[in-house]
């Protein structure tokens, strides 16, 4: 909402400097989002009136204009266009200065003098959104005989400042300059000032001349025709134009001006038909049908719905009600009567018409929100007053109102003391009955409650918590000391499974491993990138019905793809070493229909690329169990992963369940993301890995005897899995067996081809006393021998 | 006798001082001092002496024989720091190549920025809170009073599943689902993942993270939102950062207020980064509505709460000096390293 200080000044005292006005209106909850100076820098610009155009000698396009401006005549040279001898112009003298520091000199143009400029309204400042449409491309044509050489900040109110203010969705009566006034007063303790409304009314009524039929009382609940004879159509005065461009809205003609200049004033939007184009002089206000079309007076045909309130007359639709008018009932020049239309339509369908139609316009923001339905009278009534302050219109006698549920005024109370514990202050019944009688609201103090009758136009008014809010902020949030809240002594905590959470980023970290974050959509594509066979439940994606597009249209099913994603956009981009996870939720949709929510479920995924291998991401995730201190799970081979290469993938297995799975991607998957690097990554399920945790301990004492040690190297063929070497190590190790450690593989001349060696160190310890060699060589030559027996080894000496 | 031991011991100090080397010293503490040495000998030598010369000459000889140990043992000394200081110097390397890379992963940004804003809040008695990403227009919207044409259920602001299911565009939700649930005292925070229908620029991306706080208990008022805001803003930013309550409208809190902190680059006297305001804008918050908490099985007229929220990817690019959010989620690892 732009509002122009000294319009704003019409209505309220200000007694203070706009700066200080802004800080105190934001202060009090009319958020200030600029001031800004209008009419700043100029110098030197008169009036001016053009004598006598001539041609240019030596310039078809330019022109040789002769300007008094008052004590003399001088000759200007222009190439403007929509000059005539006899108009009031602008003119800047030699020396002069326009905003944007342009300076006017005196020179010579195609060999004639010219001694100043004649300015357009955009060379004084003025913004291009708001110039009439007819001195858009030309000179500013003043339209009023104003005293020559007289200064043009002097003759036409450009100096100004101008705030924007953000009003809040639940505020609509502060999109006027009444509303804002009200605010101002409330906040600066200053009053209010209506406008004095007296029209001079003809002797005939507007009720012998039309009549209002509503038809549909949902839509419409309030409807004020006015009818004006023996109007002259023709611009504004300059006074008024001005305060609607600084307001931001473009002056038209007088008529036109003045239901925007009233909007502004009081909230109200009103509309003029020319009554000649209504039919029968009968205004209908009904539903749209479907499918109808209708032209609107920017000239855009509509298709019109059945829930679209139309103003119609007996035969046809004249106007979109709330949104805007039709084309062929607008005021145009040959206008000589108008019907003036002051309504109220319900505010949800005229969102939803805006909506469907994409049109939204001053009126139909300010309907949606919901406007006054008590003050459409009143508007009416101002409109009629300024159009024959003007002089430009006859002024029928009354109005034809048709309201048949009259807005009552609602009486709610508040209980003092609820004000002052929910605010934490101790304001008297007193201080807060002039807070909200500042405000406008009438109360009536009962000592335990006061009674307040809130003014039909504050619509967000509905019960105490209102008040509350209301006083508070009059009152001054600024002004409410700082308190810690009392009560019990509450112990904050992060959950175990946050802590969890913790710990394992923070392991993985110390591996050397980023975090990353992601979306939680992908494009349901990814699942073809990532080999998912066509039954995969993993396909069914949960997908959004309004995406922004089709790679973010698709709740996530694996944390995968995201990963692959990151790691191509680093790979393209050419970083060398790639280490990191992702800890975030895969969406499941539920099988059972009582559900609307999905399953959202912790997984994690970590993927690496550069001097690496299968087995470094396998350190890496055997280093986060072990600080989970998860034990007692399994790897097996995984040769059907779609994802993986089939012979450079394996499962994490635990009893029944599958932790997760790790390996080395399937070439086609790396050709799919332009992975030009082998890329090894791992899919856990974190919920499992949430429940398996162990962050207890109990300390092991250390060791006190000594241990002994036995180096073996075992020939077998190259299939056998070492796991399947080290289940018969540890099976067999007698319980005193503390650990054991590959520590070499060999293939090679040595070794009968397809065949393997493998060499183990073997750590024995008795935890009471000190081993002797004979004990530990009967456990050590009979795990020899079932490596042996089992796996059909050879011993290598 | 005197004599030859005075030459021994002359002797023997001309060889020591002459041994250039562990092997030549030793040689020379056998020459004298062995087995068969010289002074061995002369000692030896010792029973032909008269009785009343003996006791003389043999003091004489251990003395010489004391002398020559303690000769030998300084030289040893000598040697053997000579030979570590020929070692270290040829050890010496040269210093200023490049260190071992040992990597160290980091967190995104993001959680490091989350991770202190949960512990000032759980510093203060809050528990961290989590709900679902995927919700319900009813804990989303309808259960925090957002009215039926609020524009922020339109579909050009929040995406839809379907008609009654939503990616939550706030963390708001769950509260709802902490107040239904938990009786007050309550005191909970609820960061998490955010979307909003935005495509992505420098400012806004579909997904983003927001924290909300919650307190309801028995007489909690806007003072005390104001107190715990404070604490706040001090940790966070900085203790000479001051605050400032705007007046502002939220559905789901009576009275609301946006919340403004001076700036914590110049301190409120106006930077380009506060773009010469002095504030930066840092949260929303206020008392929570009566309606949202009848809606959550609360009575309003015994207890009161305030809930407050903010976006910690602005807070953290404000932190850091990032200018383009979507560098939160390219990931790129010379990004993330920066952190």
């Amino acid at each position: 909402m732009l509002v122009p200080v000294k319009w704003l000044k019409k209505y309220v005292d200000i007694n203070m400097s706009t700066k200080e006005l802004a800080d105190r209106m934001t202060m009090s909850g009319s958020k200030v989002e600029t001031v800004k100076k209008t009419g700043e820098d100029i110098e030197g610009v008169v009036v001016g009136k053009i004598l006598k155009i001539k041609p240019h000698p030596n310039a078809d396009k330019l022109v040789v204009v002769l300007v008094d401006i008052g004590e003399k005549t001088i000759q200007i040279v222009t190439g403007a266009t929509n000059i005539t001898e006899g108009d009031y112009v602008p003119v800047a003298l030699d020396g002069g200065l326009l905003p944007g520091g342009v300076k006017i000199n005196k020179g010579e143009l195609r060999g004639e003098v010219s001694e100043g400029m004649l300015c357009s309204q955009e060379e004084l400042a003025i913004p291009k959104s708001v110039i009439p449409e007819e001195m858009k491309d030309g000179i500013w044509i003043l339209k009023e005989e104003y005293p020559l050489g007289k200064k043009i900040a002097d003759v036409i109110d450009l100096q100004d400042e101008v705030i924007e203010f953000e009003i809040t969705s639940n505020r609509p009566d502060c999109l006027s300059m009444i509303g804002i006034a009200r605010e101002v007063a409330a906040t600066i303790g200053t009053t209010l000032k209506y406008p004095s409304i007296q029209v001079k009314e003809a002797e005939d009524k507007s009720s012998d001349k039309v009549s209002v039929v509503i038809e549909d009382t949902e839509g419409c609940q309030r409807y004020v025709a006015r009818v004006i004879e023996d109007v002259t159509i023709k611009p504004s005065p300059q006074w008024m134009q001005q305060r609607l461009a600084k307001a931001g809205v473009r002056p038209i003609n007088n008529i036109v001006d003045i239901t925007n200049y009233v909007m502004l004033e009081y909230g109200q939007p009103l509309h003029a038909f020319d009554i000649d184009y209504v039919e029968g002089h009968t205004i209908i206000v009904k539903r749209g049908e479907r499918g109808q079309s209708f032209k609107t007076l920017d000239g855009v045909e509509r298709k019109l719905k059945e829930y679209i309130t139309m103003i119609c007359d007996t035969k046809k639709e004249l106007a979109i009600a709330g949104v805007m008018g039709g084309e062929e009932s607008e005021v145009t020049s040959a206008t000589k009567t108008i019907l003036l239309e002051s309504a109220y339509f319900e505010p949800e369908g005229i969102r939803l018409t805006s909506k469907q139609l994409g049109l939204r316009t001053e009126a139909s923001s300010r309907f949606e929100k919901g406007i006054d339905p008590n003050i459409a009278l009143i508007a009416a009534e101002r409109a009629c007053q300024l159009i024959k302050e003007l002089g430009v219109g006859r002024i029928l006698k009354g109005a034809v109102d048709v309201y048949p549920k009259p807005k009552e005024v609602e009486e709610k109370s508040l209980r003092p003391k609820k004000v002052n514990d929910l605010l934490g202050t101790n304001l008297t019944n007193e201080e807060m009955v002039q807070i909200l009688e500042s405000l406008e609201i009438a109360t009536q103090d009962e000592g335990d409650v006061i009674k307040a009758r809130i003014p039909t136009y504050r619509i967000d008014l509905n019960q105490e918590a209102d008040f509350v809010e209301e006083i508070g902020r009059i009152y001054g949030y600024d002004n409410i000391p700082a308190t810690m809240a009392r009560g019990n002594i509450v112990v904050g905590r992060k959950t175990n499974g946050q802590i969890i959470e913790d710990v394992t980023k923070d392991a993985l970290n110390a591996m050397g491993i980023n975090e990353i974050a992601t979306y939680s959509f992908v494009s349901p594509k990814s699942a073809d990138k990532i080999r998912l066979p066509e039954n995969s439940i993993k396909r069914n994606f949960i997908t959004l019905l309004n995406p922004l597009g089709d790679e973010t249209s698709a709740m996530r099913t694996s944390l995968l793809p995201n990963l692959l994603e990151v790691m191509a956009r680093n790979y393209n981009r050419k970083v060398e070493g790639f280490k990191a996870f992702e800890l975030g939720r895969i969406f499941i949709p539920r099988m059972e229909e009582s559900s609307k929510l999905p399953h959202e479920l912790s997984n994690l995924v970590i993927g690496i690329y550069g001097d690496e291998d299968f087995f470094t991401l396998k350190g890496i995730v055997e280093g986060l169990l072990n600080r989970l201190r998860i034990t007692g799970y399994e790897y097996e081979v995984e040769k059907h992963h779609p994802t993986f290469h089939p012979g450079r993938c394996g499962s994490i297995v635990y009893g029944d369940h599958t932790i997760g799975v790790l390996g080395e991607l399937h070439p086609e998957v790396l050709e799919n993301y332009g992975l030009g690097k082998k890329c090894y990554c791992a899919e856990l399920d974190f919920e499992l890995l949430l429940r398996l945790t162990r962050l207890d301990t109990m300390y092991k004492p250390l060791p006190k005897y000594p241990a002994i040690t036995r180096d073996f190297a075992v020939v077998v063929k190259e299939y056998v899995l070492v796991k399947e070497i080290e289940k018969i190590i540890f099976t067999n190790g007698e319980g005193i067996l503390e650990n054991y450690k590959l520590f070499d593989i060999y293939q090679g001349n040595q070794i009968k081809e397809g065949h393997k060696s493998i060499a183990y160190t073997l750590t024995y310890r008795h935890k009471e006393r000190t081993l002797k060699d004979e004990e530990v060589n009967i456990v050590h030559d009979n795990i020899l021998k079932e490596i042996k027996e089992k796996l059909g080894g050879t011993l290598r000496d | 006798m005197e004599n030859k031991l005075k030459a021994l011991q002359d002797n023997a100090k001309v060889e020591i001082s002459a041994s250039d080397s562990m092997e030549a010293l030793e040689k020379t503490r056998v020459k004298y001092l062995g087995k068969k040495g010289e002074l061995t000998e002369v000692l030896r030598g010792m029973g032909s002496l008269a009785a009343e010369e003996r006791p003389i000459i043999g003091k004489m000889a251990n003395e010489v024989r004391e002398t020559m140990e303690t000769l030998l043992e300084e030289a040893k000394k000598v040697l053997k720091n000579k030979a570590l200081e020929q070692q270290l110097a040829s050890e010496a390397i040269d210093i200023t190549m490049p260190g071992k890379k040992i990597e160290i992963g980091k967190k995104h940004p993001l959680t490091q920025g989350l991770d202190e804003l949960k512990n000032i809040f759980i510093g203060m008695g809050f528990k961290v809170a989590e709900g679902p990403e995927v919700e319900t227009v009813y804990y989303n919207f309808d259960a925090l009073n957002a009215p039926a044409n609020h524009p922020s259920r339109d579909i050009s602001d929040t995406f839809y599943i379907n008609k009654d299911v939503i990616l939550r565009p706030q963390t708001s939700p769950v509260q709802v689902r902490v107040m239904e649930r938990v009786k007050p005292p309550i005191r909970i925070i609820a960061p998490g993942r955010c979307f909003r229908n935005d495509t992505p620029d420098a400012t806004h991306s579909p997904m983003f993270h927001q924290l909300e706080g919650l307190v309801v208990d028995k007489g909690i008022t806007l003072g005390d939102l104001k107190g715990t805001l404070e604490v706040f803003a001090k940790e966070f930013l900085g203790s000479h950062t001051e605050i400032k309550f705007r007046p502002h409208y939220f559905p789901f809190t009576e009275p609301s207020a946006e919340i403004d902190a001076s700036c914590f680059k110049c301190g409120g006297e106006g930077c380009g980064f506060c773009k010469g305001e002095g504030w930066i804008e840092l949260l929303g918050a206020g008392m929570v509505h009566p309606n949202v908490l009848r809606n959550c099985g609360i009575d309003p007229e015994i207890y009161s709460g305030f809930a407050f929220g903010m976006g910690i990817d602005r807070l953290v690019m404000l932190k850091y000096g990032i200018d383009d959010i979507r560098l939160f989620f390219e990931n790129d690892m010379r990004f993330l390293n920066q952190f």
